[in-house]
């Protein structure tokens, strides 16, 4: 079966964006031995500029290695919904970071998902955690990668010392997310 | 120690991290380096690395020095490196000649962006190709790798260090900012499947030693300084033991010498990648981060019966001229993406000498062409 996910995550610089579609792309090529291609864009300000990260997974070889269309998009900035909201395949997932954009209406045949990933990280004490929570979430309503291997990519990818930490915030977002759907 | 150089197994890195990974398990012990994007995480990557293998990184104070200290490392015995992008490439040019004049291996990894000037630091640009070849000023032959996956990064690194020892010589590695910064799959080897090309050192007795015999089409081989062999290592035209001589004579055998190396032995040295151009009416020519799109495009349109074939040049230098010529004897036309605007087209239309169409599909840098336009512009010829 050709199954390939185009997936695109996209808000503000200093939010763990591009560290979260490192680790998307790591679970998919290292830990379910799929092909994956990160790419990123970001301006030149270190933080606060908008920045998207780019994930293509597919069973078969990669050629074209940036996202066209996405089939799963997940937007934590306002800003983000205003340079790359439209850009979505009809039957795509939105996925949004429901403090952080207002979306008025729910686009027809999009299926829209909203967690509120950055407020679930400041209950935890640490706001910076935002980005696995939202992974945690991504993994739960995407259908891109299994629960295992997003994990491992996560304790592979953070500072020593702090697994546990994340992996709480990681199953924190999933959980939320798992209640979205029942 | 002696373990971290090669690191065994699957790594998700980008082009530019899997740049230094290549040159570390092909035995480079010397970095220099003047941090420019989007080549600054080949720098980072060395600096972090090379002590743990018992090498040196120096950040010198520009490109200039840079360049100048890879060649002093490698007389004195290490494999060396640098990288840079268009504008660092530039500054380097000067002793890039003079590391082609005194026959001194090292690896010069230059990952382009858009130019000219400062032009896109954080953009991609594929039109430093001409400026490879042609860019220091003089007569010398050329060999540049062009990488379009972070996995290729790591295997011409590779083979740029073995072919710089080989053709003693700096080699370039000519990524692009879309390979340097894209993350995928890394495999790297066991040691004992790595093909290293060891430094070439004189077996002749101290006295018969020439640093710069010409009398064949492969150079000398190389003595390290310190080890006992007479060398002296000039940027002026040179007789065989490196001692100035500045006549029409020696200048022909010096500057002959330096060009044919390469010339002579440009069939063992040229790599492509093909795909169906058995039977292809259009053929497409791409390199770096084009050949993937230009891959797509041409999977896309055989799955529609259509005739067309793809040529991936691995080495841009030398230039695969021998395939181009004898495909431009059967296919109609020869269509050449590129971030630039026109520089290897140039090279596909001199090879086909008129017997075949060329279309250039330029972009000026800043993004990559995809699938549809080169299937487009394929479509004008089918």
């Amino acid at each position: 079966m050709k199954v390939k996910h185009e997936v695109r995550l996209a808000g503000f610089g200093g939010q763990g964006i591009i560290l979260a579609g490192h680790i998307l792309g790591k679970a998919a090529s290292l830990f379910e031995k799929k092909n994956a291609v990160f790419t990123q864009s970001y301006g030149p300000e270190a933080r606060g500029g908008s920045c998207s990260a780019d994930v293509v997974i597919s069973e078969e070889t990669i050629h074209y290695p940036k996202v066209i269309k996405p089939d799963v998009l997940v937007l934590m900035s306002q800003g983000a919904l205003g340079s790359y909201g439209n850009n979505i395949r009809e039957d795509g997932i939105l996925i949004l970071d429901e403090d952080l954009v207002n979306l008025m209406e729910d686009p027809e045949g999009l299926t829209v998902y909203r967690a509120p990933a950055t407020r679930i990280a400041e209950e935890m004490g640490k706001r910076i955690v935002a980005n696995i929570v939202m992974l945690g979430a991504l993994t739960a309503l995407g259908g891109v990668i299994g629960y295992e291997s997003m994990k491992k990519a996560v304790i592979d990818s953070i500072p020593a010392g702090t697994e546990d930490f994340n992996i709480s915030a990681f199953d924190r977002g999933h959980d939320y997310a798992k209640s979205l759907l029942s | 120690m002696a373990d971290r150089d090669v690191l065994t197994g699957e790594h998700f890195i980008h082009g530019d991290a899997a740049c230094a990974e290549g040159a570390l398990a092909a035995g480079c012990l010397f970095f220099a380096g003047y941090p420019i994007t989007p080549a600054t995480e080949v720098a980072e990557r060395m600096a972090r690395r090379l002590p743990e293998v018992g090498g040196v990184y120096i950040q010198m104070e520009d490109e200039i020095a840079s360049m100048a200290a890879i060649l002093g490392a490698s007389w004195g015995g290490a494999k060396s490196m640098t990288a840079t992008s268009g504008p660092g490439f530039s500054l380097m040019m000067e002793n890039i000649g003079l590391g082609m004049m005194t026959e001194t291996p090292c690896v010069v990894v230059n990952i382009m962006r858009g130019g000219p000037s400062t032009g896109l630091p954080t953009l991609v640009g594929q039109a430093d190709v001409m400026q490879a070849r042609w860019g220091s000023h003089g007569d010398y032959g050329c060999i540049a790798l062009a990488p379009s996956s972070p996995q290729e990064c790591f295997d011409y690194t590779i083979k740029a260090f073995n072919l710089s020892e080989r053709y003693r010589q700096p080699v370039f590695v000519l990524g692009d900012e879309v390979v340097g910064h894209m993350t995928e799959k890394v495999v790297i080897p066991k040691r004992e499947k790595l093909k290293i090309q060891p430094r070439i050192l004189p077996k002749a007795l101290r006295g018969d030693y020439l640093p710069f015999d010409s009398s064949t089409s492969m150079p000398a081989p190389m003595a390290i300084a310190g080890q006992g062999y007479h060398a002296h290592v000039t940027g002026l035209t040179h007789d065989e033991r490196g001692y100035p001589v500045i006549t029409a004579d020696v200048q022909e055998r010096n500057v002959r010498h330096i060009v044919d190396k390469i010339r002579k032995n440009a069939d063992r040295i040229i790599e492509v990648d093909t795909v169906g151009i058995e039977d292809a009416e259009v053929v497409v020519v791409a390199y770096g981060c084009t050949s993937r799109v230009a891959r797509q495009a041409v999977e896309n349109l055989r799955s529609r019966n259509l005739k067309v074939g793809l040529v991936k040049l691995i080495t841009i230098w030398p230039f695969p001229s021998g395939l181009i010529r004898s495909l431009a004897d059967r296919v109609k036309a020869f269509v050449v993406p590129e971030i630039n605007y026109g520089q290897i087209a140039y090279e596909v239309e001199r090879t086909a000498g008129g017997r075949a169409e060329v279309l250039l599909m330029a972009l000026m840098g800043g993004s990559i062409h995809t699938p549809a336009e080169i299937e487009d512009g394929v479509g004008e010829f089918l």
